[in-house]
C-alpha cells in the first residue's frame, strides 16, 4: 500500500511530463520525417497500408535542407551570438543588482526584489510594444537626446539588433538576479572577514572569494536567460529589422507562411538539441558540487 | 604535556615586555555601549582570554584588534606602532575564526597558501611555508582535501595554521572551540597551546567558558556589560575575585551579606544575619568608614561537611539536606540554613563505603578562618 501510493505520487509530475512534454515532442518528431503536402495538415503520413503491405517512409529531406541552404544555419548562429550577448549583459547588469540587494538591510531586500519582478506583472507582449514607443524614431528616447542636445538627428534603434538586445536583456534581467540574489544572500560574509584579515583587498576578496563561491549562481541565471533568448520570436519580431535573421523568426516563417511544416519541426528539433547540450553540462555540474 | 605546560606558565612570568597596549577605547552601537573604557597591556608571548557572557563586549573587542570595528575612542598600539586606523588587511594581526570560516572552494593547502599569496611570496617560498605549516598541525596527509572533506577538529587545525601561516605578531581566537563537541575540546584546548607555544606567537582569545579559559590563558580579562572587571591569573581570578560579578561568574560560590565588625590589622569580625555566629577572616580588611556592609564569598570546596558540630566559635552554622548530587570524585550538598538561604558544600568521596547525609539530615557546614574573601 504504501509502495503503491509513493508510485501514485511520484507518477503525477512524470505524467504531466509525459503529455505536455514528451508526447508534443513525438508528434514534431513525427513530422520532422515527414514530407510536406499539399493537404490537411500539411504534411504526408509516415505509414500507408495497401494492398496488406505496410509500408514506412522516412523522409530525411527536411534535415537536408536546413544543411543545404546556408540561411537556416545563419539564423541559428544569429540566434546564438545575439542570445549569449544579451546573457552576459544580463550578468554584467544583474551581478551588481542582485549583490546589492543580498547585502541590503534584510527588511529591504523583499522590496527591493518585488520591485524587480514588478514590470512582470504587466503582459510581456504590452512591454515589447512599449519598447517600440521608447525607441521609435519620435520616442521619448529619441527627443530626450535631443533635447538635451547631445544628438541632432534621431538615432535609428529601434528595427535594428541593439533593439533586440535591449529588449532581451531588459525581459530577462529578472532570470539573471532572482537566482544569483538566491546564491549570494546565503554565502557566509566571515568568510569575506577571513580574506581581508589574511590580506586580501576588496577586489582580490571579490575575486577569490565571492566570485568562485557564486559560480551556481552564475550558472543558473545564464541558463534561465540563454535558453529562451534562442528561441524567442516576440523580441526579434517587433524590436528586430527585417534583416535580423533568428530561428524564431525562422520556424515561424516556416510554418505559417511558407506552410512548411517538415522543415519547420526539424528546425525546432535542432533547437532542442542544441540547447540540450548546456542543460545537460549544467546539470553535471550541480552533481559534481554535490 | 604537563611539563611543558609547567614550563611554560613559568617563562611566561619571565616576559614582561608589553606588545599590545589598549588605551581606553570605548566602542559604540548608537545608544547601546559594547565596550566601555577598557585599557589592557598584553606581553609578548602570553595567551590573554577574554572571559564573559554574551553582550559583555568581548567580541567586539576582539573585532577591534582584527580591525573590524573602529572604536569610537581609545587607541590601540601594537609593537609601538598605532594601528587604530589601519585597515584589517595591513595588520600584522590574524585571526582563528568561529567555527573556522574556511574557504569551502579551495583546498586545505589553498587555505593555508592564501594569505601567503597575498604578501606576493614566491611560489617555493609559499609552498615551503604550507608544508611547515601543515607539519605544526599534523595534517600534512589532508593537504588536498576540500574542508567539508574534514572533522571538526581536523578544520579548527587547518583554520589554526592559515592564521599561522603569515607568522602573525598577534593571534586572535574567536571562540577557539566553540564548534567541537566536549571530549574534544579538552584535548584541543592543550594541544592548541601547545602549538602556539611552539610558534610563540602572543595570542588575545575570546571564550565564554570559563573552564577553556583557564586551561589554555595565562591571564584571563574578565568582561561584563563592556567593562573589563578584573585581569589576573586564573588563580588570582578563582581566588581573590574583586566584585560579586566576578566571583559568581566563575565558578560556583557562597555569598553572605554582612557588616564589619571588629577589625585589626590581623583579622576582621563579620556578622551576617543568616549566620548564628560571626565570621571570622584571618586577614585585615582596608576599610571605608561610611560604608560597612560588605559581602562574604566562600567557595563550595573550601567548606566541610560534618553531622557533628564543630568545637570553634565561628565559621559555622546548622542546616539540612535540601538536595544533593553525587558526582563520583565528590558530592554537591545543598544546605538548607535556618534563614532559608541555601549553601553549597563539596563533599570529596574519599571512601567507596562512606555513610553520607542524606535529605533532611541535620548537618554542619564550616570553614577555615582563610578560606573566604570579603568583597564589596
Amino acid at each position: 500500500m504504501k509502495r503503491w501510493s509513493r508510485r501514485a505520487i511520484v507518477s503525477v509530475p512524470y505524467f504531466w511530463l509525459g503529455l505536455f512534454l514528451l508526447v508534443p515532442l513525438l508528434l514534431v518528431i513525427k513530422v520532422a520525417f515527414a514530407e510536406a503536402a499539399r493537404a490537411i495538415p500539411p504534411f504526408s503520413s509516415l505509414t500507408e497500408f495497401e494492398d496488406g503491405i505496410l509500408a514506412i517512409r522516412i523522409s530525411i529531406n527536411s534535415f537536408a535542407v536546413l544543411f543545404e541552404d546556408t540561411m537556416y544555419l545563419q539564423a541559428f548562429f544569429n540566434s546564438v551570438v545575439i542570445a549569449a550577448g544579451a546573457t552576459l549583459l544580463c550578468l554584467l547588469i544583474g551581478y551588481p543588482m542582485a549583490y546589492a540587494i543580498a547585502r541590503a538591510p534584510a527588511h529591504q531586500q523583499s522590496i527591493l526584489l518585488m520591485l524587480v519582478l514588478l514590470p512582470s506583472w504587466t503582459s510581456f507582449l504590452i512591454r515589447v510594444y512599449a519598447w517600440m514607443t521608447i525607441l521609435g524614431q519620435n520616442g521619448p528616447l529619441n527627443n530626450f537626446l535631443i533635447s538635451i542636445g547631445l544628438i541632432s538627428e534621431p538615432l535609428e534603434i529601434l528595427n535594428t539588433n541593439l533593439a533586440v538586445y535591449i529588449g532581451i536583456v531588459y525581459s530577462y534581467l529578472p532570470f539573471m538576479v532572482l537566482p544569483l540574489y538566491a546564491n549570494l544572500v546565503k554565502h557566509d560574509l566571515r568568510l569575506i572577514e577571513a580574506a581581508q584579515d589574511l590580506g586580501a583587498r576588496g577586489l582580490t576578496t571579490f575575486t577569490r572569494i565571492t566570485l568562485p563561491l557564486s559560480k551556481n549562481g552564475i550558472i543558473a541565471g545564464s541558463m534561465l536567460v540563454f535558453i529562451p533568448a534562442v528561441g524567442e520570436y516576440v523580441i526579434p519580431e517587433l524590436l528586430g529589422g527585417s534583416d535580423t535573421l533568428v530561428i524564431g523568426k525562422v520556424v515561424w516563417q516556416e510554418f505559417f507562411n511558407n506552410r512548411d511544416w517538415p522543415v519547420a519541426s526539424a528546425l525546432a528539433l535542432l533547437l532542442v538539441l542544441a540547447l540540450l547540450a548546456p542543460i545537460v553540462w549544467f546539470q553535471r555540474n550541480q552533481d559534481a558540487v554535490r | 604535556m604537563l611539563t611543558t605546560l609547567a614550563a611554560r606558565k613559568q617563562s611566561a612570568a619571565l616576559r614582561d615586555r608589553t606588545l599590545l597596549t589598549i588605551n581606553g577605547v570605548s566602542k559604540y552601537f548608537g545608544e547601546t555601549r559594547a565596550v566601555d573604557d577598557v585599557s589592557l597591556e598584553i606581553r609578548q608571548g602570553e595567551i590573554f582570554a577574554l572571559l564573559g557572557g554574551s553582550g559583555s563586549g568581548k567580541s567586539t573587542l576582539l573585532r577591534i584588534l582584527a580591525g573590524f570595528e573602529q572604536p569610537s575612542t581609545g587607541s590601540v598600539q601594537l609593537d609601538g606602532v598605532d594601528i587604530t586606523a589601519l585597515p584589517p588587511n595591513l595588520r600584522p594581526v590574524n585571526m582563528m575564526f568561529q567555527s573556522y570560516a574556511l574557504f569551502p572552494h579551495m583546498s586545505v593547502a589553498d587555505n593555508i597558501a592564501f594569505g601567503l599569496k597575498q604578501d606576493k611570496l614566491p611560489k617555493e617560498e609559499v609552498q615551503a611555508r604550507v608544508e611547515s605549516m601543515l607539519k605544526l598541525v599534523k595534517m600534512s596527509k589532508f593537504a588536498k582535501r576540500k574542508p567539508h572533506q574534514l572533522s571538526g577538529g581536523q578544520m579548527q587545525r587547518v583554520a589554526l595554521a592559515r592564521s599561522l601561516a603569515k607568522q602573525p605578531k598577534l593571534l586572535l581566537l574567536d571562540e577557539p572551540m566553540g564548534a567541537l563537541d566536549k571530549k574534544l575540546r579538552t584535548e584541543m584546548q592543550l594541544e592548541l597551546v601547545d602549538i602556539i607555544e611552539k610558534v610563540g606567537v602572543t595570542c588575545v582569545m575570546v571564550t565564554h567558558d570559563q573552564e577553556e579559559a583557564m586551561t589554555m590563558a595565562d591571564r584571563i580579562a574578565i568582561m561584563d556589560e563592556g567593562y573589563i572587571q578584573q585581569v589576573g591569573t586564573p588563580v588570582d581570578i578563582y581566588e581573590n575575585p574583586i566584585n560579586r560579578m566576578v566571583a559568581e561568574f566563575v565558578g560556583s560560590i557562597n555569598l553572605f551579606e554582612c557588616v564589619l565588625g571588629d577589625e585589626a590589622a590581623d583579622h576582621t569580625i563579620l556578622h551576617s544575619e543568616a549566620l548564628d555566629r560571626p565570621i571570622y577572616v584571618g586577614h585585615g580588611f582596608a576599610t571605608d568608614i561610611d560604608n560597612r556592609e560588605v559581602t562574604f564569598a566562600v567557595r563550595p570546596e573550601k567548606t566541610w561537611l560534618t553531622t557533628e558540630a564543630p568545637e570553634q566559635d565561628y565559621n559555622w552554622e546548622k542546616g539540612t539536606v535540601a538536595d544533593f548530587a553525587y558526582l563520583g570524585g565528590h558530592s554537591i550538598y545543598y544546605v538548607e540554613l535556618r534563614s532559608g538561604q541555601i549553601v553549597q558544600c563539596f563533599l570529596a568521596n574519599t571512601e567507596r563505603k562512606a555513610e553520607r547525609p542524606t535529605w533532611d539530615d541535620e548537618v554542619f557546614i564550616s570553614w577555615e578562618s582563610d578560606s573566604g574573601v570579603i568583597i564589596r
